[in-house]
């Protein structure tokens, strides 16, 4: 159903989707960053489509590939009853440039999703009207959920107790506790 | 003595009564000494520490901080058929100037770690803290940017109930612990040991758990 979709898409944007497939029922566009927005809004808007509901804004880090964000979109149209996910690729190895344009004008919700996906991916989204943390604290450094983000670098608000051996307290012995195999991902920087 | 005496109870005697079978505990004394008092007894000696910490700890005011999932298991260890009010701590405070016990049930992540430690500095002295559950008491599988792993990194804590989440029995071990060690004037941490280890104990039917040495 939604393959006519993705036709349709690629009849109106020509040489702006770089890749779509279509498997059980799960239709994917890749499309350029520059022509983001207009495709949403073209979806929105346009009766054939008439994506009325933006579900999911994310974004994956695939930390050794270039450009290394994708930002996912999932749509949903209630009245007709089809879905669509939108993928596009941004940034560069390093991390930065990571920018793609703002979809808050077109559906309400996108506001909390970019700014979950900028605060825990460092994405950012140009024309956000308020692009602040959500679910971390303003003196948080880094974005967490990028590969590169040390996993066990911790930024207290509070500082710990001033305690001998803090990090294993009675009545916990030197066997009890948190022994999980942790992988410490070290930065690039950090590995030279 | 019965045998449900504690041997760090108060030092209530009542000498008239010849040392009655249920002296060894605080209420037997104070009912014996209440009840032989036409009978000529009508005295009890004590030291004063005691009969404060007797007090104290069968009157504490608790500050539940739910969090997370192990509310579930709060909710239900002072609901009815559990009913840690048995145990005096039935009065919730949910202003930290009127608590005495601070039950911390659940994850803290470091964002809400501010508001943990601002909650306890607001309270009276003396005050106790329970760390209830896994996550409150060493951050358990929450070992993660988020997250504070175990409050006894901001906060002294006196007692862990560990358990994902604890049975209630687990943390009513725990409240008795707290209240022993009120009694002894003791504020070292203290821990909720399993009182039979299933691993070991095969009376308990359950399945066989492999532990570490013996793998």
């Amino acid at each position: 159903m939604a393959q006519a979709l993705i036709d349709l898409v690629k009849q109106q944007f020509p040489g702006a989707v770089l890749a779509s497939h279509s498997q059980h029922g799960d239709e994917t566009l890749v499309v350029k960053p520059d022509s983001w927005h207009a495709i949403h809004q073209f979806l929105r808007d346009d009766p054939r489509a008439a994506m009325n509901m933006l579900m999911d804004l994310t974004a994956v880090d695939f930390p050794d590939q270039e450009p290394r964000f994708e930002v996912v979109t999932h749509l949903c149209s209630l009245t007709l009853g089809h879905r669509l996910r939108l993928k596009s690729r941004v940034g560069d190895e390093e991390g930065e440039n990571v920018e793609i344009a703002t979809l808050t004008d077109l559906w309400a919700s996108a506001n909390w999703l970019e700014r979950e996906c900028w605060d825990l991916l460092g994405v950012r989204f140009v024309g956000h009207p308020d692009l602040r943390r959500i679910l971390l604290y303003p003196e948080f450094i880094g974005h967490p959920l990028r590969k590169d983000y040390p996993a066990d670098e911790i930024q207290p608000l509070v500082a710990y107790r001033e305690v001998e051996n803090i990090e294993k307290l009675p009545p916990f012995g030197p066997d009890e506790g948190m022994a999980f195999g942790r992988q410490t991902h070290l930065r690039p920087q950090d590995e030279s | 003595m019965g045998e449900l005496s504690r041997p760090h109870g108060a030092h209530l005697q009542s000498p008239a009564a010849g040392g009655g079978s249920t002296a060894g505990t605080p209420q037997g004394a104070l009912r014996s000494a209440t009840m032989e008092a036409g009978e000529g007894a009508g005295f009890a000696t004590t030291r004063l520490k005691d009969m404060l910490s007797w007090a104290q700890k069968y009157s504490l005011f608790m500050y539940p901080f739910v969090t997370a999932c192990c509310g579930m298991e709060f909710m239900s260890v002072s609901g009815p058929r559990f009913d840690f009010s048995r145990f005096g701590s039935e009065a919730p405070r949910f202003s930290p100037r009127q608590s005495d016990l601070l039950w911390v049930v659940g994850t803290i992540t470091q964002r809400q770690a501010p508001v943990l430690k601002r909650i306890y500095e607001q309270m009276m002295e003396p005050k106790f803290v329970l760390a209830f559950g896994t996550c409150a008491s060493c951050g358990g599988f929450y070992d993660n940017y988020a997250c504070v792993a175990g409050i006894d990194k901001i906060i002294p804590c006196d007692v862990y109930v560990p358990g994902c989440p604890p049975r209630p029995e687990g943390v009513l071990d725990g409240l008795m612990l707290l209240q022993d060690k009120i009694q002894r004037g003791d504020r070292t941490p203290g821990i909720v040991k399993p009182r039979r280890d299933p691993a070991t104990d095969q009376t308990l039917g359950l399945v066989q758990l492999r532990r570490k040495d013996s793998v």
